[in-house]
């Protein structure tokens, strides 16, 4: 008898844990979705509908003219009536935008494919072949990987303004393609790869250009979408670089865009803002558990 | 020879530019060329706007980064158990690293405007209204942007070292009837100390990105308490001031070497305690 009311006694402290486990994060996803959901449900609302809402926050960078807007700021998950003109104007009238986001694209995916595949050759030499001459060079890897855009990009425009490169696009990719960061993911991974795999091959005949392409590229799959995952984030949402190193706002991407965009449109915005989240999301719909696999390999809990 | 490709890829735009930037942060001007030492450090340091930038990075690293690592902790403890829904709470608590942050840069600024959402929502209890992103409390924005963005990446690496914590030494401490707190302080805590440490390294170099979230929220000269280091350099490089900007760049540098030495030696330090 005793026994039983202690149990649940027990059972009753778990379930009060629990929920309010489940509460708080709750609260929490509630957080973490608002900005999210909002510029979503925003972007379905017409011109006139945001300016009602936001007029007074949007509307002070118009000088001269009166427009009639409500003092209070109304922030509305739902929009009164549903309406895809924003979209049809920044997908069928406005090409500057559909610009703007081809510059994105044209800018990250470049990047992505040829980091990974500078990336590959690199890990495998790491792996490979340790010395202490690699060690070191490994090393200094892991310290660039860290060093902020701070620093970073005080050589990157030197060797831009070298190689008169500023203000195009070779400027963001040739520093985007040699970054150490895959390099560093890849190369971690790559040496957990067991030895006998490699040796087992060797004892074969096989190459070393045979080993690499037949036998780390394939297992290194699952980590390379991890990776470019991580690589694609980062570079979608770069802001530093193009406007240091592109002073020519026609290639600027979406990214830099955005914060510009004229208080007469912000209508405009929050669809543009939509359409530029949906890769991302896109990706994360289909890739959350590579993402986290990436992130863990990052975090070396894996390595 | 695999190597090659990366490794002068790395030597061409990283580490020989690097070293003209040294040298250029010790010359009087790149037409002269004469050397000039450490006077242009003496220069940065003593201009007001290089102070200014420094100062509120570091302000706003020493307040975000532990910040991101208690919560980031609290969030895998949450999800750590049995609870209803837990792989959608992890995708909710994700979701945010996915978008870029320019797409919601409008909604917080709606939200933290002086007649936005937020004020609306405190005046309710009484508290004046503020103009958040023009007033001193400007950094709560950018704080709150940054732990948005990053709180699941660090709840991520939590989790899996929570999961990585050997089972039966936690079964061993409840039959030893120690309470979950105990467990929590006295087991857990030290096999997380290497994730504590990589989340704070990670954290801090996060946090010195930030420069990002401000400059889309209020462009290239926000108000006073951002105005971050990364506004310094953007501004120096208008002007082309190479010998400013490679001097800042050497600061930061070391600062950052320092740091990362300072937390790799504490791993080492701490690490240990678990391995045995």
């Amino acid at each position: 008898m005793k026994k039983f009311s202690s149990l649940s006694a027990k059972r009753k402290k778990r379930i009060v844990g629990v929920s309010v486990a489940v509460l708080l994060a709750l609260v929490f996803s509630l957080i973490f979705l608002t900005p999210i959901v909002l510029t979503i449900t925003n972007s379905f609302m017409s011109q006139s509908e945001i300016n009602a809402n936001y007029g007074s926050i949007f509307a002070k960078t118009e000088r001269g003219s009166k427009v009639f807007i409500s003092d209070i700021v109304n922030l509305k998950f739902i929009p009164d009536m549903v309406s895809f003109t924003q979209y049809y104007t920044v997908l069928f009238k406005s090409p500057n935008y559909l610009f703007k986001f081809w510059n994105s694209v044209i800018l990250v995916v470049p990047i992505v494919v040829f980091q990974l595949l500078v990336a590959m050759f690199a890990s495998y030499g790491f792996t490979r072949a340790r010395g202490k001459l690699k060690e070191i060079i490994f090393f200094l890897y892991i310290i660039l990987m860290l060093m902020p855009y701070q620093v970073t990009l005080v050589p990157n425009y030197l060797v831009s303004t070298w190689f008169h490169i500023v203000d195009t696009r070779w400027a963001i990719w040739l520093p985007g393609i040699a970054s150490p960061f895959a390099v560093y993911l890849l190369t971690k991974f790559m040496r957990r790869i067991p030895s006998s795999y490699i040796e087992a091959a060797q004892i074969d005949g096989a190459g070393e250009f045979q080993i690499f392409r037949k036998i780390c590229a394939p297992l290194c799959k699952g980590c390379l979408y991890s990776i470019a995952i991580l690589v694609f984030i980062d570079y979608w949402n770069m802001v530093e670089q193009p406007i240091v190193l592109l002073s020519d706002t026609e290639m600027h991407p979406l990214s830099v865009f955005l914060s510009q965009i004229n208080s007469g449109e912000t209508g405009l915005a929050f669809a543009v803002a939509t359409i530029y989240m949906i890769p991302g999301i896109l990706i994360f719909l289909y890739g959350e558990d590579y993402l986290v696999e990436g992130i863990m390999y990052q975090g070396g809990v894996k390595g | 020879m695999f190597l090659s490709p990366s490794v002068i890829g790395v030597l061409l735009f990283f580490v020989l530019p690097f070293f003209v930037v040294i040298y250029y942060s010790m010359i009087d001007n790149p037409i002269s060329g004469k050397f000039v030492w450490f006077k242009n450090f003496g220069n940065v340091f003593a201009n007001e706007a290089f102070r200014l930038a420094g100062g509120n990075t570091l302000k706003f690293s020493l307040v975000a980064m532990p910040l991101s690592v208690v919560l980031g902790l609290l969030l895998a403890i949450l999800l750590d158990r049995d609870i209803p829904l837990r792989s959608q709470f992890r995708t909710c608590f994700l979701t945010p690293m996915m978008v870029p942050v320019a797409s919601v840069v409008l909604i917080v600024q709606v939200m933290f405007h002086y007649n936005g959402a937020v004020n609306q929502f405190f005046s309710r209890f009484g508290a004046d209204k503020v103009d958040w992103l023009k007033s001193p409390h400007a950094q709560v924005v950018i704080i709150f942007l940054f732990l948005w963005k990053n709180l699941g990446y660090n709840m991520i690496l939590f989790l899996s070292a929570l999961e990585s914590i050997p089972r039966d030494i936690l079964e061993v401490a409840t039959l030893d009837s120690a309470n979950p707190f105990q467990i929590f302080f006295k087991i857990k805590i030290r096999y997380l100390t290497s994730t504590i440490l990589f989340v704070t390294i990670f954290s801090l170099i996060n946090s010195f990105k930030v420069f990002r979230e401000i400059y889309l929220l209020t462009g290239k000269y926000p108000y006073t308490p951002i105005y971050m280091l990364q506004h310094f350099m953007n501004n120096t490089f208008a002007d082309l001031d190479y010998q400013k900007l490679s001097a800042a760049a050497i600061i930061m540098s070391l600062v950052m070497v320092v740091i990362i030495g300072i937390l790799f030696i504490a791993e080492n330090h701490f690490g240990k305690d678990v391995e045995e």
